[in-house]
C-alpha cells in the first residue's frame, strides 16, 4: 500500500471517527431534550448527520476508487445541481434544446475534458464556447420574451453547476513537485476545510452567535458564528497540512482564503434562493436541503483555490 | 415470468422519471398511507403524467392504483401495450367519439366496482397550451355522481410540461413535484357545471406561486 494511500485511509478513519461523536452527541440530545422529536432543531441536527454519514460515504468510495471515481462522484453532482439551478431559471419551450445541450452534451464534455486533462480546453469550454453558442441554440428558437434573462441565468448556471464544481476533479491534473500521487488528499483537504467552516460556523452561531451578518440574505449567519468557524476550521486545516503540499504558514493562509469564500458562496447562493423565492435548492438531502446547499460553499472556493495552487505550486 | 418483468419494467421507469425529476410528493390534504380507494384527478401535460402520482404512491397503493388512459395512444406498438397494460395496468379507454356514448364511465365504474383506485386527468387530452389548465370534460362529474362514496383527490403535477414540452423527445432533467390536495366529493344537488368548476378550482388552488413559496431562507 502506498504512502498516499495509507494517508487516505487515515483521513477517512479519522473522518469517521468524528461522525461516531457527532452522532453520539445528536442522540444524547435527541435523548434528552427531544425524545418524541419535538424539538425540530434537534431533529434537523440528526437528519444532518445521517446525511453526513452518507456523504462521506460516497467520497470515501469515490477517493478509494481513483481518479474514475472522483470525476464520476463531481459529475453526478453537477448534475443534480444544474437540475436544481435551471428548475428556478426562466428557461422554457423555447429553450429546451439548449437544456438538452447544457445537461447532455455541455456537462460530459467538461467532465471529459478533466479525465483528459486537456487544461487549455477546460479552462475556456464553458466561459466561451459555451457562452457564445449557447445563447445561439436558443435564439434559434425565436423566442425573444425574457431572452436576455434566460440566457445568462442558463450560462450562470453552467458556470456555478458545472465549470465550478469540475474545478474539484481537476485539482487531480496539477502536477506538484514532491507530492505525485497525493493529489486525492489535496481534494479531501478542500472538501474537509470547506465543509466544516461550513458546520462550524453553524455551532459557533448557535452557540455565541449575536451580531447577524446579512439578516436579509440568511437569518442564520452571525459574526461570531463566520469568525469561529474560519477561524476553527483554518486551524484544522493547518493542521493537516500533511495532507497538502503545502507548509503549515501556506497551509493556513490558504485555509483561510477557502473558508472566506465558502461563506461568500453561501450568501450569494442564499441571494438567488431569495430572488427566486424558495427556502432551499431542492429536498434530495435530507435535514441539508438540496445538492447545491451543501455545495455552495465547494462550489465558490475550489477555482480559485485550484489557479492559486496551479500558480504558485503547480509545474506546467 | 412476465409478471416479473412487467414488475422489473415497472422500477425502470420510476427509477428514470426519478433520475431526471427527483420528484418530491406533497401530501397537503391526504394521508398518503391512509389505505382508501380515490379517484387522484390531476393536470395533463405529457404522457408521462401519471408515472410521476404512481411512482411517489406507497407500494400498497400502486398495485391498486390504475391509471386512465386512452387506447390510440397505448394500445399502438407492442411496448407501449406492455407497459401500458402490464406494467401499470392501465384502464384503457375510447376517446371520444369512438366508442358508444357511456361506455368509457362504464368502465370506469367497473374498476371502482373491482376496489380499484384511479388515476384520471378531466381535461381529456395533453394541455398544450399556455392555459395552466383546460376546461374539465364531463367525466369526472359521471364518476363523482355514479360513486359519491369515493373520494376525489386533485393532484397538481408542477414543472413536467417543462421536462418535455410540446413535441419534445428527449426530456430535460429539472425537479418536479406532485402536490396532493383535500379529497372532495359531489355535494348533493349539486350540478355538473358548478362541480366540474369546483373540482377545477380546487386543482388550480395546488399550483405553487412564485410569491407564495417565499419564505425565510436558511
Amino acid at each position: 500500500m502506498s504512502a498516499a494511500h495509507e494517508d487516505l485511509l487515515t483521513v477517512i478513519l479519522g473522518i469517521g471517527g468524528v461522525l461516531v461523536f457527532a452522532s453520539a452527541v445528536g442522540w444524547l440530545l435527541a435523548r434528552l431534550y427531544s425524545p418524541e422529536g419535538e424539538s425540530a432543531a434537534i431533529e434537523n441536527l440528526n437528519d444532518r448527520i445521517r446525511a453526513w454519514w452518507l456523504m462521506v460515504l460516497a467520497l470515501a468510495l469515490a477517493f478509494l476508487g481513483g481518479r474514475a471515481g472522483v470525476i464520476v462522484l463531481f459529475a453526478i453532482c453537477a448534475f443534480a445541481a444544474l437540475r436544481e439551478f435551471m428548475t428556478l431559471t426562466n428557461a422554457g419551450r423555447a429553450d429546451h434544446r439548449s437544456l438538452i445541450a447544457a445537461f447532455f452534451i455541455v456537462l460530459p464534455v467538461q467532465f471529459y475534458l478533466v479525465w483528459i486533462g486537456w487544461y487549455g480546453l477546460f479552462a475556456i469550454f464553458i466561459p466561451v464556447w459555451v457562452f457564445l453558442l449557447l445563447p445561439i441554440v436558443s435564439v434559434l428558437a425565436g423566442e425573444t420574451r425574457n431572452y436576455l434573462v434566460r440566457i445568462a441565468e442558463m450560462q450562470w448556471a453552467l458556470m456555478i453547476c458545472v465549470f465550478c464544481v469540475s474545478h474539484v476533479p481537476a485539482l487531480l491534473e496539477l502536477r506538484i513537485p514532491g507530492y505525485d500521487g497525493r493529489n486525492v488528499l489535496l481534494i479531501a483537504w478542500l472538501v474537509i476545510v470547506v465543509q466544516l467552516s461550513d458546520v462550524l460556523q453553524y455551532v459557533w452561531g448557535k452557540l455565541i452567535g449575536r451580531r447577524k451578518l446579512a439578516p436579509r440574505l440568511s437569518p442564520s449567519k452571525t459574526v461570531e458564528g463566520l469568525a469561529g468557524g474560519a477561524l476553527s476550521a483554518s486551524l484544522i486545516g493547518t493542521a493537516l497540512w500533511w495532507m497538502t503540499p503545502f507548509r503549515p504558514l501556506e497551509a493556513w493562509g490558504m485555509s483561510l482564503m477557502i473558508t472566506a469564500l465558502g461563506c461568500a458562496g453561501g450568501l450569494v447562493m442564499s441571494a438567488i434562493k431569495r430572488d427566486k423565492g424558495v427556502k432551499d435548492w431542492g429536498h434530495t438531502i435530507a435535514g441539508h436541503g438540496g445538492f447545491i446547499d451543501r455545495l455552495d460553499s465547494v462550489v465558490f472556493a475550489a477555482p480559485i483555490f485550484f489557479h492559486v495552487t496551479r500558480y504558485f505550486w503547480n509545474i506546467g | 415470468m412476465r409478471k416479473g418483468l412487467a414488475r422489473i419494467c415497472g422500477r425502470i421507469i420510476t427509477f428514470f422519471a426519478r433520475a431526471v425529476t427527483a420528484v418530491q410528493p406533497v401530501w397537503q390534504g391526504v394521508d398518503p398511507d391512509q389505505n382508501r380507494q380515490r379517484i387522484y384527478f390531476a393536470n395533463h401535460a405529457s404522457h408521462g403524467d401519471f408515472i410521476l402520482i404512481w411512482a411517489v404512491l406507497p407500494p400498497r397503493a400502486q398495485r391498486e392504483t390504475r391509471p386512465v388512459a386512452g387506447t390510440d395512444y397505448w394500445q399502438s406498438g407492442r411496448l407501449r401495450r406492455f407497459i401500458g397494460s402490464e406494467v401499470f395496468d392501465a384502464l384503457l379507454i375510447a376517446r371520444k367519439g369512438d366508442g358508444p356514448p357511456g361506455a368509457a364511465i362504464g368502465q370506469m365504474v367497473g374498476a371502482l366496482d373491482e376496489g380499484a383506485s384511479l388515476i384520471l386527468f378531466p381535461e381529456g387530452t395533453r394541455n398544450q397550451t399556455d392555459a395552466a389548465l383546460l376546461p374539465f370534460r364531463g367525466g369526472l362529474y359521471h364518476l363523482a355522481w355514479a360513486r359519491p362514496q369515493v373520494d376525489l383527490v386533485p393532484v397538481w403535477i408542477e414543472n413536467l410540461n417543462r421536462v418535455l414540452p410540446k413535441g419534445a423527445v428527449i426530456p430535460v432533467p429539472l425537479m418536479c413535484k406532485t402536490i396532493f390536495g383535500e379529497a372532495l366529493r359531489l355535494a348533493p344537488d349539486e350540478d355538473k357545471d358548478t362541480f366540474l368548476a369546483r373540482s377545477r378550482a380546487a386543482l388550480l388552488a395546488l399550483r405553487p406561486g412564485r410569491d407564495d413559496k417565499a419564505e425565510v431562507a436558511a
